[in-house]
């Protein structure tokens, strides 16, 4: 029984939310590798279209809701959603045909690049802010929990609740879907692999008559759904804050580089990474020691490793300790 | 105002064989800086006073008091002292009634106050380090100290039979104040703190730090924190994994906002806010209002009292320097004697004259405790049906 509980606990405080976290984590970071391996430059703005995208997607979450449109126990952000990413995906590709374009042509050096990426954040950031506001909004509806903390303490008689909330099981599932249609879309497509060409070799894929453009136009298409699919489900599973996404750009980023900047398998592992770091290495595994160990051994201490203001310390610590060792991050993306 | 005019001026010629004097009191108070949306309400709280009292006639037989404003910046200590050294050497002001925020109040105290023997009475310096400052004497101040709050909520927790608490707070001096002196007072009264652990605001999750948490335990969990920024993602995620399901919320996490986000799941939860049921708050506000300015805002009311405090203690001393005055304060504030509330100064000021004690009620109920700073009125909240609903008064 105890060791039941040491389980629950540990699911419950680490394993539940680190995954779902994780999950957010490397769909961004997928967003930031696509356009890193294709376009060349690493774009500081996807943090803000995350957050243009979620505002897009509670607007119209708005207009069904008001209409009535519900899907029931899910909710109805992800009805939204294709509307959400079509408005993001037209906003992207009008900044790069009047931004990126331009120093494209030029074929300016990839720092220019992310200097003008800081740039249309800037811009970004201020037209969330005019659309949606500043504040605080929660725009989840349908059920709260698949698993209830109370009801599970109830119908188990362990002393240790487990919580897993829908909106965390619609993250994992949904980041599974679309990591899988990813990699289909690359691997197995005409489109998918004209683009791994142009980012493995430009001037080959020219020569083989592959249009630049629209490499181009489809690379920020898949980075702005994946954008906005990233920034609903974590405006789902916490709540939607214009500067929150701008905060989230920090670890997105670490998980890119951890995994290999360009590297698509290698976003998704540093997505998970960085998310259990955070959570296990600040955890205080006083609870689960005093279940698992007998009551002789039971610690006093908190039993943490580290405080949890050191958290983002501990991301960017395993982030400095692989590109030392391993330049190009985990799986062997583009050196930085 | 024409009539206001004649009558002051008679008032004047009346009282002018009597030694009348135009006493000078300095107002230090952040008009510029982080403080600018509410010193001006704190300024038109000591000014009304001053006028209340000078509309009278009755303080030293007729004086009348004029405001001299300066301003403390609230985070610049250079640019106080100058202001307050202006004040206190070129318009030859009293006393001082400042400043604002903390660390200039003190610096203030230090080089100008101290040296010069004038009196400070300070409507919102609430640091705890204020309490042990130097200050022969000279410095009081309207506003409790935070470590007041915390034995305001180690009182209401042991009330409640909660023995161990976990403390969660923002990563500020604020929060890091208000969590130490949680701590010790919970301490002090037997009870135990699990675990005392900071949180930043406006983090993209807060996993790690509620489980923390969690493991830690505790009866209860305490956010000193605020409401519009961390504290809320903290309460959000200890719900929903069941980590802890009685929250004590200190004066930065009260806000109407709980009840629209969280609702009916607080039920039970409690807090404590600055706040008093004297019927001389609501006296206050109105007052304030007539002078066209919020008596509702942020500290006018203890500017008020500040103010009040100097003018019944100069009557008390029957002189209107600082190093007479000095002695008086404590008693014009605190019992025994005759309650005066707002708008009743010239009530205070007749019976000091006639040799009564008086004990100075005001806008905050006044209480002057320990070197001469406020006792300090909360107000205990707590959840009920996900509503806020006030339980009593500490």
């Amino acid at each position: 029984m105890d060791l039941l509980n040491a389980i629950v606990a540990l699911l419950n405080f680490v394993v539940i939310p680190a995954t779902a976290y994780g999950a957010q984590l490397a769909l961004g970071a997928l967003g930031v590798t696509l356009i890193y391996g294709i376009l060349r430059f690493s774009n500081f703005a996807h943090g803000d279209t995350m957050a243009f995208g979620t505002a897009m997607v509670i607007l119209f979450t708005w207009l069904f809701q008001s209409m009535g449109i519900h899907l029931g126990p899910l909710p109805t952000a992800l009805l939204a959603l294709p509307f959400g990413i079509a408005a993001t995906a037209a906003l992207v590709l009008g900044t790069d045909r009047a931004v990126y374009r331009f120093y494209r042509k030029q074929k300016a050096a990839p720092v220019i690049l992310v200097i003008v990426s800081m740039g249309v954040m800037f811009v970004m950031n201020g037209v969330t802010r005019f659309i949606i506001g500043v504040g605080e909004i929660r725009f989840d509806d349908g059920a709260r929990f698949v698993i209830n903390a109370g009801e599970f303490k109830k119908s188990t008689g362990l002393a240790e609740g487990l919580a897993f909330r829908s909106t965390q099981a619609l993250t994992i599932v949904t980041a599974i879907l679309v990591v899988a249609a990813l990699f289909w879309f690359l691997n197995r497509t005409r489109t998918g692999k004209s683009m791994r060409a142009y980012s493995d070799n430009e001037d080959l894929a020219l020569l083989s008559g592959i249009s630049p453009e629209k490499v181009v136009a489809v690379t920020w298409t898949i980075s702005a759904a994946l954008a906005v699919i990233a920034g609903t489900l974590y405006g789902l599973d916490k709540s939607f804050k214009a500067f929150n996404y701008f905060q989230l750009l920090l670890p997105i980023f670490a998980s890119a580089i951890v995994g290999g900047l360009g590297s698509p398998l290698g976003a998704i592992a540093g997505g998970f990474v960085v998310a259990f770091s955070e959570v296990s290495i600040t955890y205080a595994w006083k609870k689960v020691a005093t279940y698992v160990l007998p009551e002789s051994l039971a610690p006093d201490g908190l039993m943490q490793l580290l405080s949890t203001d050191y958290k983002f310390a501990v991301s960017f610590a395993i982030l400095i300790i692989v590109l030392l060792f391993k330049p190009t991050g985990l799986f062997k993306g583009k050196s930085v | 105002m024409k009539k206001f005019l004649t009558a002051t001026a008679a008032a004047a010629l009346l009282a002018g064989a009597a030694g009348a004097e135009d006493i000078k009191i300095g107002v230090i108070l952040g008009f510029t800086g982080p403080l600018e949306s509410i010193t001006p309400h704190m300024g038109a709280g000591a000014e009304l006073a001053m006028k209340e009292v000078s509309d009278s006639g009755k303080l030293l037989d007729g004086s009348t008091v004029t405001s001299v404003r300066g301003d403390s910046t609230c985070i610049d200590a250079a640019a106080a002292q100058a202001a307050a050294e202006r004040l206190v050497t070129t318009d030859k002001v009293s006393a001082i009634m400042g400043a604002d925020c903390s660390g200039v109040t003190g610096a203030i105290l230090a080089n100008v106050a101290v040296p010069n023997g004038i009196v400070m009475i300070s409507p919102s310096a609430t640091s705890p380090g204020l309490t042990t400052a130097e200050d022969n004497g000279l410095f009081f101040r309207t506003a409790p100290s935070d470590a007041r709050q915390g034995e305001i909520i180690a009182t209401v927790l042991k009330d409640r039979g909660i023995g161990s608490v976990a403390i969660s707070y923002t990563n500020n001096d604020y929060g890091k104040g208000l969590a130490d002196s949680i701590q010790a007072a919970v301490e002090a009264a037997g009870g135990t703190v699990t675990i005392s652990a900071a949180h930043e605001d406006g983090k993209a999750d807060y996993s790690a730090e509620v489980g923390a948490l969690a493991s830690a335990g505790g009866d209860a969990l305490i956010v000193a924190g605020y409401v519009d920024q961390g504290g809320s993602g903290i309460i959000q995620g200890a719900l929903d994994t069941g980590a802890f399901s009685t929250f004590m919320l200190p004066d930065g996490m009260y806000g109407t906002v709980l009840e629209e986000k969280f609702g009916a799941s607080l039920d039970g939860s409690f807090g404590t806010v600055p706040g008093t049921d004297s019927p001389g708050g609501a006296t206050f506000v109105d007052m304030a209002t007539a002078a066209g300015f919020d008596g509702t805002s942020s500290y006018a009311p203890e500017s008020y009292d500040a103010a009040a405090l100097i003018m019944l203690a100069m009557q008390a001393a029957g002189s209107s320097s600082s190093a007479d005055l000095a002695g008086k304060i404590l008693d014009v504030a605190n019992a025994p004697g005759e309650p005066i509330y707002p708008g009743e100064l010239a009530k205070g000021l007749e019976l000091l004259a006639a040799g009564t004690d008086i004990d100075y009620v005001g806008a905050t109920a006044v209480e002057l405790i320990g070197p001469g700073e406020a006792s300090g009125s909360y107000r205990e909240y707590e959840f009920q049906g996900g509503k806020i609903t006030t339980v009593g008064y500490r």
